[in-house]
């Protein structure tokens, strides 16, 4: 091994620089103007794209740019309008928001914590974003939220499903479109009864991290309350790959359904090595073993092919619905880009258009009147029915769908199928719910 | 006793994976002196051989499916491979079931090639340099390949099935006289492990029984003393890094219906190849294959419920755990030699 130039002193002296570099306060340096941070000035306002360009989630993240591009479009009074023209809520008339143009930055969370805070630090300092938006992961937008309520700015979370996003981590500045998982396992649970009985032994298989964990107890509560019992559960490392491990216990079980809490590449994984080792051949307890997927996305259902087909799980929103905003959305999407949007397309840009359309109403981009201008606000034409954006926790409550792998798909993006429409009713829940314990909203944050 | 035989099933199938990417890191290591941490790069340019010459197969044209539209109201189409007009639909959609065995004929010479333009191209110009040069090097040329198959391929994995006269399973337990339906395994993964075996028996044989082996083994073991007597030893190495490159790529092609294949999966595996290699020995061929299999096996004990409910975590830290007690009893690895990697 070559020797390098460092000697003792050197090391000292550099870490002692760069450790009083690093305790320097870091202040959100914002134009504060108005009272509020990123408060627009001239003829543009900017908003502030964080999704996944690199890594595991970059085609989820890509098809979330795509959504926003085409939110920004319409904003600004260009393509055909999408859901403008369906939405409830007239405020928006296709001159940007409160007049002003809208603009965007990008920045690449890479589905990590650390990364994800930098880009949206970095588009809020630098660009001057006035909100955030985006993302792929409970894990960052947890992170995200926080960030953006220190810094006084709106952050309206892309695909997170985890509990805590509207839970122990909920923030004043921080909103939720996308749905969560209690209210999957509360949609799946009466599924499974009226597909599979109330007599069930059921073996998770769940993703060691955060939302993993709020998934598995989701569903578990819901599944045990309607009489399945859990005979066991294993926590899976999310770096693993093979599964051939854990699904080899589930042989050796009196278990007759395996529930996978795993998403994007851990579920494309598990789910094929479960379809391998033969399990949805099973007899077990005189019943055909089964296998459910609590959160489906159509990209997951892509990579594990045709292992998906009649594996019932939950998702936000499908492109197949037949409401005249969904069509017009997938019409909108559709003709740009050639395909249908996905879930994390949709959710995405729904979020666009309620931060537009709650400052609009609000007559202020201060994030304080647009928190206002959100809360308890009702609209619908969205794609999801009739829908609340609850004051209590800044979580939406819609109907949640009950989807199937289709037998027969059509084509590459016609892998799901719409088993049930789970009223809202029956997916609400209680602010103080234990499964959302912990957590308080605060106040809103103008920032600078 | 049946979760044993199954858990041990599960080893030799992990351990057939990080054995023939570990076998390869040691080839190179052995003959090159290089520690080359782009190999796990082209055990994942080999599953993407599998999935480009299956793509390559279902190269179609749109048909118009009479009465049908798509979800913008458009003619509805459907893809109609050229194969099936230039062999017939039976013996075209035969084709394309078969992509995977087939790759492998595709594999062969794109690894080989891959291989020696890696060495010839930049590799060759660290052999001088200190192992940190090296591993920065190829940690990065690492990078770079897997960033240029996220560009072309995505990042989302892409199923490559088995032919399907391999998709299900196999009652093991039927046969060696347990319960129908105790130890049932899947066809395929019965496949990689007796193909990795194969690899394995003839990368030896190869090394052990020809000419070229032996004086690849001469310079393993002393380089200078064979280019002294006037053998080009660097054209033969050149050769053996583009082999190692082959039998990486080998592994990732029949890896694809295991697990659908992303732009990650070599990363995925290198770390762990590198602990097969180190607790085997370094330069140690033999050693890399035995690690290979004793990790492989104890990585499935230790995800056992059992195992898991007396000793929480341990599925997450086995291998690490295992290669520091061989490290701490015998610092050269279980099968390494004098002198390797000690200078």
């Amino acid at each position: 091994m070559s020797k390098g130039n460092l000697t003792r002193r050197g090391v000292l002296k550099t870490g002692a620089v760069a450790g009083a570099g690093l305790a320097l306060p870091t202040y959100l340096s914002a134009a504060g103007h108005e009272g509020f941070t990123n408060a627009p000035t001239g003829s543009t306002v900017t908003l502030g794209f964080n999704v996944p360009q690199s890594g595991p989630y970059a085609d989820e993240g890509a098809d979330e740019l795509r959504a926003y591009e085409l939110a920004v479009e319409h904003l600004n009074g260009e393509g055909d309008g999408g859901m403008l023209n369906t939405f409830s809520s007239k405020a928006l008339d296709g001159t940007g928001i409160l007049g002003k143009k809208v603009e965007y930055v990008t920045g690449d969370t890479q589905t990590k914590s650390d990364a994800a805070r930098a880009s949206a630090k970095s588009m809020i300092e630098k660009d001057g974003a006035i909100m955030i938006t985006g993302g792929s992961s409970s894990g960052v937008a947890v992170a995200v939220q926080a960030l953006c309520q220190e810094a006084g700015v709106i952050f309206m979370a892309g695909l997170t499903h985890s509990n805590d996003t509207t839970g122990k981590d909920k923030r004043a500045n921080g909103f939720r479109h996308f749905f969560n998982s209690y209210m999957s396992g509360a949609a799946l649970a009466p599924v499974l009864a009226a597909n599979y009985g109330t007599d069930r032994k059921a073996y998770h298989l769940t993703a060691d991290y955060n939302w993993g964990y709020t998934t598995e107890e989701a569903v578990r509560s819901s599944t045990e309350a309607m009489g399945w019992e859990t005979v066991g559960s294993v926590l899976t490392p999310l770096t693993q790959t093979d599964f051939s491990s854990y699904i080899t216990p589930v042989l050796q079980s009196d278990a007759d359904v395996l529930v996978l809490n795993h998403y994007g590449g851990n579920m494309v994984n598990s789910l094929t090595n479960a379809v391998q080792f033969g399990l949805r051949d099973r007899v077990v307890n005189g019943k055909n073993f089964e296998i459910v997927v609590p959160l489906y996305s159509r990209l997951m259902a892509k990579g594990a092919g045709a292992n998906v087909k009649g594996i019932f799980g939950s998702t936000n929103w499908h492109w197949s619905l037949q409401d005249e905003g969904s069509k017009a959305f997938v019409q909108s999407f559709g003709t740009k880009y050639g395909f249908p949007p996905s879930q994390a397309a949709h959710t995405c840009y729904v979020q666009a258009l309620l931060y537009a359309d709650a400052v609009q109403r609000a007559g202020s981009f201060a994030p304080c009147a647009v928190v206002e201008a959100l809360e308890g606000f009702e609209f619908d034409g969205m794609g999801n029915g009739p829908t609340l954006y609850r004051a209590e926790d800044h979580q939406c409550f819609k109907d949640v769908l009950v989807v199937k792998g289709k037998e027969n798909p059509t084509s590459e993006f016609d892998l799901l199928e719409v088993v049930e429409v789970t009223p809202v009713d029956q997916v609400t829940y209680a602010p103080d719910h234990p499964q959302f314990a912990g957590g308080a909203l605060g106040t809103c944050n103008n920032g600078a | 006793m049946d979760a044993i035989i199954l858990q041990i099933l599960n080893g030799l199938d992990k351990g057939s994976a990080y054995a023939l990417i570990a076998l390869g890191l040691t080839l190179i290591f052995g003959t090159l002196g290089v520690v080359n941490f782009a190999h796990g790069a082209l055990f994942m340019i080999g599953a993407f051989c599998a999935v480009t010459l299956s793509r390559l197969l279902s190269l179609s044209h749109k048909v118009e499916i009479p009465g049908a539209v798509d979800f913008l109201g458009n003619p509805q189409m459907r893809d109609v491979p050229y194969i099936y007009e230039i062999f017939g639909e039976n013996l075209g959609a035969t084709i394309i079931d078969w992509a995977v065995p087939l790759s492998i004929l595709f594999a062969i010479p794109v690894m080989i090639l891959i291989g020696v333009i890696m060495e010839r191209g930049l590799i060759k110009h660290f052999y001088k340099r200190p192992h940190a040069d090296q591993i920065l090097v190829t940690f990065g040329l690492a990078i770079v390949l897997q960033e240029i198959i996220k560009y072309y391929y995505g990042a989302n994995p892409i199923p490559t099935p088995a032919p399907s006269a391999f998709v299900g399973s196999f009652d093991f337990g039927a046969l060696i006289g347990f319960d129908p339906g105790t130890i049932i395994y899947p066809y395929w993964r019965l496949v990689y492990f007796a193909f990795a075996a194969v690899i394995i028996g003839a990368v030896f044989a190869f090394l052990q029984f020809t000419t070229f082996g032996m004086v690849v083994r001469a310079g393993m073991a002393d380089r200078e003393t064979v280019g002294l007597l006037g053998i080009n030893i660097d054209k033969r190495f050149t050769i053996m890094f583009g082999l190692a490159a082959a039998v990486a790529g080998l592994a990732g092609v029949m890896y694809t219906p295991i697990n659908s294949p992303n732009y990650h999966m070599g990363m995925d595996f290198l770390v762990l190849s590198f602990v097969v290699v180190v607790v085997g020995g370094m330069g140690s061929l033999p050693g890399a294959v035995l690690a290979g299999f004793l990790l492989g096996i104890l990585e499935s004990f230790a995800s056992m419920r059992e195992v898991i409910d007396i000793i929480p975590g341990i599925n997450q830290v086995i291998i690490y755990l295992v290669a520091i007690i061989i490290l701490l009893t015998r610092p050269r690895g279980l099968m390494g030699r004098k002198g390797v990697m000690e200078d």
